[in-house]
């Protein structure tokens, strides 16, 4: 039931327990039993929303990092990922394979903010060995959902 | 001048769903849970490979019977889905939609004055198609009481010494009824000891939602040799306007029913089928979230019309449900139309789908979860005022 659970939630978090309850064919309790699990497991860590920022008058920049770093011993990447993603200007960090160890995800409102931030405050760690900064010009898809996509219905309104 | 037009043609009438196609369309801002096909675009993969297709020039002819490569491959996943053998060289037709393959296979069978039984409510087509290659249409009501399943006592009271054929359409387009193997057993004999010749219409073969999966009534004992068994890509992979299905059945009538299509069609479209090819490899996966879905989406259906106080027994295939709206003392046609005024909410009267259906309205989930369900709240205010 869980991934079933999951499967409606990560598409549309703000399905009901009666909506759940109803779809998945089972006792509104057990599917509140079962969220409230997950979210205590951490298996459920939010109920975020899909903005499109491009849309608003907000000032947005998002830049993907590309960093090097030198591992620790005992620590691995851990230690160095956690001095990383403790500032709130880093939404996302993960290890990698391949060419470099960390993509660390940066929101700022200005390049120039975004910019400063790599060159004062990432670039400059110890274990941070060299930086990448590559811009987001544009966000076609996002959490497998087209952004800018109008779909019209385009079907006969009644057909056998 | 004479009247050139065939008064036999005229003497069929059109369906009853575009009688109620032509009123709704002149309304603005209708929401309809009226379509019988799927709402999800085609799978990407697909798509792309139809694209693929054009881009290297496939734009000619392909055998009558369709693509060699096509026909394989459908014999592969008939094999691994429903454990079915037909050699793709001789028993395998490519067709222009389960559509063609009813009429052609009908042509094929039918002597002047056969009768075909076919089970009702059901796709509009059967009884046109019927009367349009000579055979005489015999309804066989399928009835609420008995989830809208064909019965064996049923068939005895319609058949006679001219029948010939049975439809078999299931799951079933309006009601969504399934029938699982042991009920199939039941027709098989019946068939059998009529020695009769079976349709069998599984063009929503992939869209079924109990815990077993879908069974052919060709599988069973005796079966092969008299049955034509009809699917297609329209509704399993949402490729509606594709035109695509597929006839399988014995080498003597598929003989003659690729003669028909050779001589009336040619050819399916060329790039449906390359585009098919990759349907029936690399898209289990994306059959299997739509049906899922659907899944979901039919029980917000069937529990949003049960809390609303309709009879609405558990359709356990297709994509429609089919609640009784008896109760209101009204026909299924005045209901929709009442409805359409009322809410601008669009469903099919049951009756087009034969006397049999009348008392009830077919009601498609191939809508969003969001639509559907601020079409059920306006049904809601509807029968609201009719009590």
């Amino acid at each position: 039931m869980r991934e079933e659970i999951l499967d409606v939630l990560e598409k549309n978090s703000r399905a009901t327990i009666t909506d759940l309850a109803v779809m998945l064919a089972q006792p509104e309790e057990e599917i509140a039993k079962e969220i409230s699990a997950m979210e205590k497991e951490k298996i459920i860590c939010g109920y975020h929303t899909l903005i499109n920022w491009d849309k608003t008058n907000t000032e947005r920049v998002v830049a993907l990092i590309e960093v090097r770093v030198t591992p620790q011993r005992d620590e691995g990447f851990d230690s160095i990922a956690k001095r990383i993603y403790r500032y709130k200007e880093v939404t996302s960090v993960y290890l990698m394979s391949g060419a470099f160890d960390l993509t660390v995800i940066i929101e700022g409102r200005t390049m120039k903010e975004v910019a400063l931030f790599v060159g004062q405050k990432l670039a400059v760690l110890d274990s941070v060995i060299s930086t990448s900064t590559h811009f987001v010009l544009k966000k076609y898809k996002d959490h497998g959902l087209v952004l800018d996509e109008e779909k019209k219905d385009e079907r006969m309104i009644v057909s056998p | 001048m004479r009247d050139f037009v065939n008064p036999m043609i005229k003497s069929i009438p059109p369906s009853g769903i575009r009688r109620f196609f032509d009123i709704a369309a002149e309304m603005e801002d209708v929401i309809s849970l009226g379509v019988g096909e799927p709402d999800f675009d085609t799978p990407w993969n697909v798509r792309e490979e139809g694209i693929y297709s054009l881009e290297r020039g496939k734009t000619t002819y392909t055998a009558n019977a369709g693509l060699k490569q096509l026909r394989d491959e459908i014999q592969h996943y008939t094999t691994r889905k429903y454990g079915m053998d037909y050699d793709p060289a001789h028993e395998i037709l490519i067709t222009v939609g389960g559509s063609e393959a009813i009429d052609i296979g009908l042509r094929a069978i039918l002597e002047p004055g056969d009768e075909v039984l076919i089970p009702e409510p059901s796709f509009v087509s059967y009884k046109p198609c019927t009367i349009l290659a000579g055979g005489v249409p015999v309804p066989v009501a399928m009835k609420e009481e008995n989830e809208f399943k064909l019965m064996r006592e049923d068939l005895e009271a319609a058949v006679t010494p001219r029948s010939k054929v049975l439809i078999f359409p299931f799951p079933n387009n309006p009601t969504g009824s399934i029938m699982t193997k042991d009920e199939m057993g039941d027709i098989a004999r019946f068939v059998v000891e009529h020695d009769l010749f079976v349709m069998s219409d599984e063009i929503y073969a992939e869209l079924t939602y109990s815990e077993d999966p879908h069974v052919s009534i060709a599988t069973l004992e005796g079966m092969r040799e008299r049955t034509l068994v009809i699917n297609g890509f329209s509704k399993a992979f949402s490729m509606t306007g594709w035109r695509l299905g597929y006839a399988m059945g014995p080498e003597s009538l598929l003989k003659e029913m690729t003669k028909i299509h050779q001589f009336a069609i040619m050819c399916a479209p060329t790039t449906s089928q390359y585009a098919a090819i990759e349907a029936m490899r690399n898209c289990d996966v994306a059959v299997e979230e739509m049906r899922r879905e659907y899944n979901r989406r039919r029980r917000l259906v069937v529990n949003g019309f049960r809390s609303l106080g309709f009879d609405c027994s558990e359709p356990y295939g297709a994509f429609y449900v089919f609640p009784s709206i008896k109760k209101f003392g009204m026909t299924s046609e005045e209901f929709c139309k009442a409805l359409l005024e009322a809410q601008r909410v669009a469903v099919v009267p049951g009756s087009a789908f034969g006397d049999s259906g009348e008392g009830f309205i077919r009601v498609s989930y191939a809508y969003s979860q969001e639509d559907l369900k601020k079409a059920i709240a306006k049904i809601g205010a509807f029968v609201d005022t009719l009590k």
